[in-house]
């Protein structure tokens, strides 16, 4: 069974080093910078969301877990020609949400970072649509096919990035 | 209530959060999407993100150098010839595209013409994006260190003006300087740091280009969506577009200089409020950019011709045109000197302006009603650029390309041939 429910007691809550905590989500933000233009389907993938979903299911602090998705996603937003808030905000939310989940639930392992990533990338979709469409009118170019398929491709990597990962973690 | 809000706090910190970010972004939105106070947080993520970007491509390009300038120089010499036989058959085309150039210009120093001219590009390397899919922008080695934008008297300068937290210099640099590469617009420069820039690229759906098109001289607008897609707007549904033809820019946007490729039409169908939803391949590959020119400095300018005095193309067409009554010899000066003009800048010693014109303008495709668009003085030098823009071929080779396009030319856009008497 890939998500069990287990008490306060039985979690594990991880820290990281500052270098780590620093350093990942940077390198993130580069290689989703740098990449696309050698490699386009790199666009796809959303590195700094995967980073601030392991942060925050590792670290099992909604507060922790709602700051790191704001201020990745206020780096993410510096990148991007559109108002600063847009990333920031959807990270928000799904650090929240994520920690609140790690707080609840065992997901330690591949199968459930799978699907909690698969969840969590729709979340962001679905937010992210919201303001932007309704906050700030954009036109947003959405299909369910586009963006079920980016759900499941940024699972995948979830799962194989979260496993590298999982080496920077520190026990309490 | 002090129990309520420890009971809750993390729900309270996210709701406050969230109302902040919201705010902002209304700030932001209200104050047409860059806010000053946003300014510092893209100068600080830029500044760490690029570095690294810069000193990858940097040693990408060492690397690539390394193997192509002295390892791999198989072909070299066939190269070298068949690129000797290239710029020879430029030159000669060049002859004939000069002539073509002089005769444009001294026809619009007739009209009055202000261009703008490229006096100034800057070689940048592209080292990244925004990586979303949402935001079409790319990140270019050169800053306002390397003169992209309004420059700051010296580095002092903007530093004292950041310590004051008066960032509008910074914020003004850059501003709508046009980014091109040698197949065509790229985009244009939007933010400006101390030494990368961030370009929004034309396929983004935020931006908008002044274009033309090349064979039906219609223009428009040109847009990007959200899908990265580039399409032309704002042209009517009742007016014919061939697929194919080819997208310049009008220069009516100030931004880019006019005539510079866009792309070409790529598909065409009847969209909302009748208009056509016109779409567009970009000329240059926006997915694969490694090297732009930025245009850092703009001349606008009248073509002088020293031989065209202050007559107008409105006097040489009444001179010439027989249903025009003469004008009253008050103004000699200006009859004289029109008529010498025309006679030069049209490059065809047969016409004289005391002469009736009109079996000499007619073939070139002056319309007989043209005094009566007099108003629109495009129309008449227009159809009479055609007629000398075909002098015997002076300088060039029969057998060249350039010869070979002489019979061409009432074929070119703009043409008479292509503007037939309404």
């Amino acid at each position: 069974m890939p998500i069990t429910y287990t008490s306060n007691e039985q979690i594990e809550v991880y820290r990281f080093s500052i270098p780590v905590t620093l350093g990942v989500p940077l390198v993130a933000l580069f290689l989703q910078a740098f990449l696309p233009r050698h490699f386009p389907f790199v666009t796809y993938f959303d590195l700094p969301l995967l980073v601030v979903i392991f942060f925050a299911i590792a670290r099992r602090s909604q507060v922790t877990g709602l700051l790191t998705g704001a201020i990745i996603g206020l780096a993410q937003d510096a990148l991007t020609s559109q108002p600063i808030g847009l990333y920031s905000l959807t990270n928000t939310v799904v650090g929240y949400g994520a920690s609140s989940l790690g707080v609840k639930l065992d997901v330690e392992n591949a199968g459930a970072r799978f699907l909690v990533t698969l969840f969590f990338y729709l979340l962001h979709e679905v937010v992210y649509f919201t303001v932007a469409r309704g906050m700030l009118k954009m036109n947003m170019h959405y299909t369910w096919q586009h963006e079920l398929s980016s759900a499941l491709l940024n699972a995948v990597m979830a799962v194989a990035l979260f496993a590298v990962l999982d080496r920077f973690k520190q026990r309490t | 209530m002090e129990n309520l809000v420890s009971r809750y706090r993390n729900v309270t910190i996210l709701v406050t959060i969230l109302f902040v970010q919201i705010l902002g972004l209304a700030v932001q939105v209200r104050l047409s999407g860059e806010s000053q106070s946003s300014r510092l947080i893209r100068v600080w993520v830029v500044g760490a993100i690029t570095p690294l970007e810069k000193c990858l491509v940097w040693s990408q390009n060492g690397v690539s150098g390394l193997w192509h300038n002295y390892v791999y120089l198989r072909g070299v010499r066939q190269e070298n010839r068949d690129l000797q036989q290239q710029i020879d058959r430029l030159r000669l085309e060049r002859v004939r595209l000069s002539q073509d150039a002089e005769q444009a210009q001294r026809l619009q120093a007739l009209l009055g013409f202000r261009e703008q001219f490229i006096s100034q590009t800057m070689p940048a390397q592209v080292i990244g994006s925004s990586g979303s899919e949402n935001s079409r922008m790319i990140f270019i080695d050169k800053g306002w260190r390397d003169g992209i934008g309004k420059m700051p008297d010296d580095e002092a300068d903007a530093d004292r003006d950041r310590d004051k937290g008066n960032d509008k210099g910074w914020k003004e640099k850059g501003n709508d300087m046009a980014v091109i590469t040698a197949g065509g617009v790229v985009g244009k420069v939007l933010y400006v740091n101390k030494s990368t820039s961030q370009v929004l690229l034309i396929n983004d759906q935020s931006s908008g280009v002044g274009v033309i098109l090349e064979k039906s001289r219609l223009q428009g607008v040109l847009k990007g969506t959200a899908s990265g897609k580039v399409v032309l707007d704002k042209i009517m549904n009742d007016e014919k577009i061939e697929l194919g033809e080819r997208v310049l820019t009008s220069g009516g946007d100030r931004i880019f200089p006019k005539g510079l490729p866009v792309g070409i039409v790529s598909d065409v169908a009847a969209g909302p409020e009748s208009f056509l939803k016109i779409t567009v391949k970009p000329a240059a590959d926006l997915n694969r950019l490694e090297e732009v020119l930025v245009i850092t400095k703009k001349v606008e300018q009248a073509p002088s011709i020293a031989d065209v005095g202050s007559v107008r193309a409105v006097d040489i067409l009444t001179d010439r045109l027989p249903s025009v009554p003469e004008k009253p010899p008050s103004n000699p000066k200006q009859k004289a000197g029109g008529g010498a003009a025309a006679a030069s800048s049209l490059s065809n010693p047969g016409l004289k302006p005391e002469a009736p014109a009109t079996h000499e303008v007619k073939p070139a495709g002056t319309p007989p009603t043209a005094p009566k668009t007099a108003s629109q003085p495009v129309a008449g030098p227009r159809g009479m650029a055609t007629k000398p823009a075909a002098p015997p071929p002076q300088t060039t080779d029969p057998a060249s390309p350039g010869a070979n396009r002489e019979s061409k030319a009432p074929s070119r856009p703009g043409s008479a041939a292509e503007n037939p008497p309404q």
